[in-house]
């Protein structure tokens, strides 16, 4: 079976595990086994319901330790229930939870990991991955030499899956050891006004230090993502000078996000940052600086001031009533 | 206290990478240390600068060439390094088993890693290493005290930050907002030189044999429009509206 480990918060699927979902049922056909969907938490059982619309089966583990995650009871939890299942491969979707996880999975199970992979298929028997590197300016295919295999995957790549009526829940028990809940979890601080989550807006409207300070923020990507019902995004150079929270960088050392539209004002287009957005579906640059890197990778581009360009957009939209 | 810094050496942001005959064309490029493990060797020399005592060692595993990005750490004020010198393509979680035999032999009590390297765009070494030791890890970490044998961490989760206790020996993985790691400067480059650099084969650290096989690569390429707009602020607007409604159909309703 192919074991995919859900992750919910506020009692709701993410909606990256619901792609996870059908990323985890492909793969199982492929191989010719079952899909099983895997919920850890505390209070699981709804979330654990609404993933069985999806799959056939579900399994889930309610434990209070597991309600935050702790990489290494996380990590006991779901080699627990791959061994006892004989999974042929286990998968997480590439968030920070996932990809602090799944490695440590794949070195209890002594297995290969797929890290961050965009499609995993099946040939001659093997998992076969595509992935990206070096600063995503490269795109690899990857084999594993065994299974099982630990795979995490990448956000916004799998579309969402079908419903397919009631799959069946079991409840089932895992033994946490004493080192399992050494880390203890404080204080949680989430980003406040986030009203779309980056990692599934649809649209990113992302501000560099061209949009000349937080005040721009307010006065033009605001009123541009809120008319776009899109994300709002910031580069480096904005988070380092404390315009926006670090929650909302994209790059290399942020988020990385693939929208269906991409807009970039007053961003330079530095390697760093593409490597977070290269993969967006139609991107659109407005910079003062017409030899800036960002025209590049851009399909629509307009040399000029973000200050008077911005505005007569957001009005064109209204106009649009989009 | 002991701390182990693990080094990576990557190509560096600024090359241009070129298409080759088996995919892409890495000749030429230059090399330098990962800019996500510098924090952790930066972090490493204030925890000593800030009183307690430490040997810092840095570790690396790769081939010949890594020896610059181990000299770079030496000159920011590493005591010594060790240099698993090998050509192996080994994917992270074999040289996570490779890495934890010699930290283990170390006896450390706390290990730096990049949260992410800019060769394979991985973040799994940190993890991995931390699960090889048996050792607890901190990943995307953005500030951290020790006390008491304990260190207190505030990362990045997957909603905002989050604050974490870890009891020593644990495993940090680095990245900005961490410090700002130093520029060596030219007297600690010269004393670098005489500190001790010890190589040894992939086989005398243990030998691992590689999990994954890369198949191919290609220069991530995405075709693109590259249409420019022109006219007053009010007509490149409208007609960037048009374009986005009819020819790149992204505009819903
Ligand atoms: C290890 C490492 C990791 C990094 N990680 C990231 C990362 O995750 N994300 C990231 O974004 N960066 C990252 N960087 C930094 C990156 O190299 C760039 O410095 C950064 O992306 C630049 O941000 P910017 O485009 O906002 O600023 P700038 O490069 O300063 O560009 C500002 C742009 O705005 C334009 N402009 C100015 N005024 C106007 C105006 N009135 N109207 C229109 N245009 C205007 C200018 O022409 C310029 O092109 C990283 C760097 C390193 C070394
Ligand atoms: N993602 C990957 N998984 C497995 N092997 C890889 C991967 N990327 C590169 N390699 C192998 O590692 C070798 C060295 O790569 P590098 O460490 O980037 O110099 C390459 O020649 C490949 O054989």
């Amino acid at each position: 079976m192919v074991l995919i480990v859900a992750e919910h918060s506020d009692g709701k699927l993410r909606k990256s595990s619901l792609e996870l979902a059908q990323a985890g049922r492909e793969l199982a056909e492929a191989l010719g086994v079952e899909p099983v969907g895997l919920v850890l938490g505390s209070g699981v059982e709804g979330v654990a319901r609404e993933l069985a619309r999806y799959l056939p089966t579900v399994k889930l583990v309610d434990d209070t330790d597991l309600a935050n995650v702790r990489a290494e009871a996380w990590t006991s939890a779901v080699s627990e229930v791959a061994k006892s299942l004989d999974a042929k491969a286990v998968l997480f979707s590439s968030g920070r939870t996932g990809l602090s996880v799944a490695p440590r999975v794949a070195v209890r199970l002594e297995a290969p990991l797929l890290e961050d992979v965009t499609s995993l298929g099946v040939e001659d028997g093997m998992l076969v991955a595509t992935r990206l590197a070096y600063l995503s300016r490269v795109t690899e295919r990857v084999r594993a030499r065994s299974l099982p295999v630990v795979a995490s995957v990448k956000p916004n790549v799998y579309p969402l899956p079908s419903e397919q009526g009631e799959g069946s829940m079991e409840a089932v028990y895992v033994s946490l050891s004493e080192r399992d809940k050494r880390v203890s979890v404080g204080e949680k601080r989430k980003p406040s006004g986030e009203r779309v989550s980056l990692d599934e807006a649809t649209v990113v409207v992302t501000g560099g230090r061209g949009v000349g300070g937080a005040s721009g923020f307010e006065s033009l990507v605001e009123p541009l993502a809120a008319r776009l019902g899109a994300g709002i995004a910031a580069t480096r150079a904005v988070v380092d000078a404390g315009w926006r929270p670090y929650a909302e960088q994209v790059g290399q050392t942020g988020k990385t996000v693939a929208p269906d539209l991409y807009l970039a004002l007053g961003v330079s287009g530095a390697v760093q940052h593409l490597s977070g957005m290269n993969r967006s579906k139609v991107v659109v640059a407005i910079n003062k600086d017409g030899d800036a890197p960002i025209f590049k990778v851009a399909d629509y581009g307009i040399v000029g001031d973000v200050h008077k360009i911005v505005p007569e957009l957001t009005e064109a939209l209204e106009e649009e009533g989009s | 206290m002991k701390i182990v810094t693990i080094l990576k050496q990557v190509p560096d942001a600024e090359a241009r990478l070129r298409p080759g005959p088996n995919g892409v064309d890495f000749s030429g490029v230059t090399f330098v240390i990962d800019g996500m493990d510098e924090y952790g060797v930066e972090q490493a020399l204030r925890i000593r600068e800030e009183g307690t005592e430490s040997e810092i060692v840095a570790l690396a595993l790769g081939p010949a060439r890594y020896e610059e990005a181990i000299r770079t750490a030496l000159a920011m004020g590493v005591d010594r390094a060790i240099h698993i010198e090998t050509d192996a393509g080994l994917d992270p979680i074999s040289q996570a088993r490779v890495l934890g035999k010699v930290i283990a032999g170390e006896e450390a009590d706390l290990v730096f890693v990049g949260g992410k390297q800019a060769d394979w765009d991985s973040s799994a070494l940190g993890p991995a290493v931390a699960e090889v030791l048996g050792w607890p890890h901190s990943d995307w970490t953005i500030s951290m005290e020790l006390s008491d044998g304990r260190v207190t961490v505030v990362h990045d989760a997957d909603e905002g930050s989050e604050q974490l206790e870890l009891p020593l020996p644990a495993v940090i993985t680095t990245q900005q907002g961490l410090n700002e790691p130093r520029y060596p400067t030219l007297p600690n480059i010269m004393k670098a030189k005489r500190k001790e650099l010890r190589k040894c084969t992939l086989e005398e650290a243990g030998g691992a044999q590689p999990l994954t096989e890369l198949l191919e690569q290609s220069l991530e390429s995405r075709e693109r429009r590259n249409v420019m707009l022109d006219g007053d602020p009010k007509e490149a607007a409208r007609e960037l509206v048009r374009r986005l409604r009819d020819e790149a159909k992204v505009l819903s309703k």
